[in-house]
């Protein structure tokens, strides 16, 4: 397979294409914008808790981004859905790069996980707990609101 | 001219990239390097280096002869009365820092206006919306039609809400390519009592520029986008404004004499180039000026146009494409667009991998593509070594992206 293929493999297209969790929830337990000043693009997430308040039942997301960046953020919302917020505020980054299975230079990096910190950053602002180091000092690229 | 015979001169398209021949089509951000500029360099490191100014020993007199030769083919580039208008900076961008500093800070306060353009690069924008509220004087931008042209019609109610003490616009828009109506311009400017700022960035590598016919006060352009190393560029400005502003950057080789009560600064250009400057780099960017005069600005200005009208042509073919920007005559070799429902970082990434290197993203003009409702656009810019054959490969590119991922 071609590196081109590679990129635009079949299930990233469907993703992009048909994202998954696509849209708002009004009543959102947790919610974070995340931007990526690089290109502009914009992400939203929403999450509603189970009834015992950690277990992700519910996660959505709108904005705008290239297809990596949305096929990624379409993963990341079947990937976690299900599992508890506290679990998910720490995956590791690796877990959705190896669903994501496409080789990524260092600015498309940032497309692919746009998603992810945006969710961690929800989940952390709904929970009360600290930020995680890598958006405590200035060298985050990922603008988030 | 021929482009691709010059096109031999740079080694760079001698690669191939992911297995095909490089097309380059983004030098409005950056411009290739011809033998000639790399050879100069390598021979004056070999043969001539030492710090200027400074030796009394051969080696730094010749350095410094270099170095001072350098500057009289750039001031004479932008048609200059005197060398000694033309100092050397890191780059447009620390020249206008340089003028928004040196002059903003004692020349502007509250009543006062600064006006730019929503067409300028960040570069000409952000110093001056800085400088503005540092000083307590207002900022305006002079916003634009539908079609990307400057709305001169706003002119007299900017003149209307203070006194306008500065007008900075680019001369070649670097993202949509528009030849602004910089005379124009400058001539209000000048019926306010206002100094007229110019970048000529995206012009000076593309378009002859002559500062007596523009009738600006400051012109700032970089040697990168021209041929030319990095990190040297060029501030002009008129030597009586030059000579009353205070320096910028401080410390050695800008003084008179350094006393324990005070200091007394040297003169022009010497007061505006503190430190160690960028040697060599301003004798390769005269050695790029060399080398575009050789190959004629007029030249390099209609093999771009004619690339343009082609590439519009081709472009129009490709279904769901939106341009952006003026007519042709009134543009240089940019062209700003967008496939409709594909991000522009696909679009770029897809060629790439067709050996295509565009630009993709806000070109640092986000006012501009707040106005255009786009969080970015895809960017193609030539040059003088420019073949028509990239083009192609652009839009065979731009269909396979369409196909792709087109929704």
């Amino acid at each position: 397979m071609s590196e081109f293929d590679q990129m635009y493999r079949e299930v990233i297209l469907d993703h992009y294409k048909n994202p998954r969790g696509h849209g708002e929830l009004d009543d959102a337990d947790a919610h974070a914008e995340g931007q990526n000043p690089l290109c502009g693009d914009e992400v939203s997430i929403f999450v509603a808790f189970g009834e015992d308040g950690d277990t992700i039942d519910e996660v959505k997301f709108s904005g705008r981004g290239c297809a990596i960046s949305q096929a990624a953020t379409s993963m990341l919302t079947e990937m976690v859905k299900g599992r508890s917020a506290a679990e998910v505020a720490a995956l590791p980054r690796d877990e959705l790069l190896d669903e994501i299975g496409i080789p990524l230079t260092p600015v498309r990096l940032k497309c692919a996980l746009l998603g992810l910190s945006t969710l961690k950053l929800a989940l952390h602002k709904a929970r009360g707990t600290p930020l995680p180091e890598e958006w405590a000092g200035a060298s985050s690229d990922l603008e988030l609101k | 001219m021929d482009a691709r015979k010059l096109r031999a001169d740079f080694p760079i398209f001698e690669q191939e990239v992911r297995g095909k021949p490089l097309a380059y089509l983004d030098s409005a951000v950056s411009a290739h390097k011809p033998r000639q500029v790399l050879d100069k360099l390598r021979t004056f490191y070999e043969t001539s280096y030492a710090n200027v100014h400074r030796g009394v020993y051969t080696l730094s007199e010749l350095a410094t002869a270099e170095y001072e030769g350098a500057r009289e083919k750039v001031a004479r580039f932008v048609n200059a009365n005197e060398a000694r208008e033309l100092i050397f900076t890191h780059g447009a961008t620390e020249s206008i820092n340089l003028v928004a500093y040196a002059w903003g800070l004692d020349n502007l306060g509250p009543g006062d206006v600064v006006v730019v353009t929503e067409l300028e690069h960040h570069s000409n924008f952000v110093p001056w919306q800085y400088i503005a509220k540092r000083t307590g004087a207002a900022f305006r931008a002079i916003p634009l039609d539908d079609r990307g042209e400057l709305r001169l019609d706003t002119l007299d109610e900017i003149a209307r809400s203070g006194n306008v003490k500065v007008v900075a616009n680019n001369l070649v828009s670097n993202a949509l390519g528009t030849i602004n109506p910089v005379e124009r311009l400058g001539a209000w400017a000048h019926e306010q009592g206002a100094i007229m700022v110019v970048d000529a960035a995206q012009a000076a590598p593309h378009h002859a520029v002559d500062v007596q016919q523009l009738d600006c006060d400051f012109l700032a352009f970089s040697a990168h986008k021209m041929c030319g190393p990095t990190s040297v560029g060029a501030l002009w400005g008129r030597a009586e404004l030059l000579e009353a502003m205070a320096p910028f950057n401080l410390g050695g080789h800008m003084i008179r004499s350094v006393k324990l009560e005070e200091t007394t600064w040297g003169q022009l250009p010497y007061k505006f180039e503190a430190g160690t400057q960028p040697i060599a780099e301003a004798v390769g960017f005269g050695a790029a000026i060399d080398y575009l005069n050789d190959v004629g600005l007029d030249a390099i200005e209609d093999h771009e146009r004619e690339l343009l009208v082609y590439a519009l042509e081709r472009m129009a073919e490709v279904p769901g494409l939106v341009t952006y920007g003026p007519a042709p005559e009134r543009r240089a070799g940019i062209i700003s667009f967008n496939l409709e429902t594909v991000h522009p970082h696909d679009v770029a990434q897809i060629l790439d991998m067709e050996g295509v290197a565009i630009r993709a993203g806000h070109h640092c003009c986000q006012p501009l593509m707040a106005k255009l409702g786009v969080a970015a656009t895809n960017r193609a810019s030539f040059y003088l070594y420019t073949i028509p054959e990239e083009i192609d490969r652009l839009v065979e590119g731009l269909h396979k992206a369409q196909k792709l991922l087109a929704q």
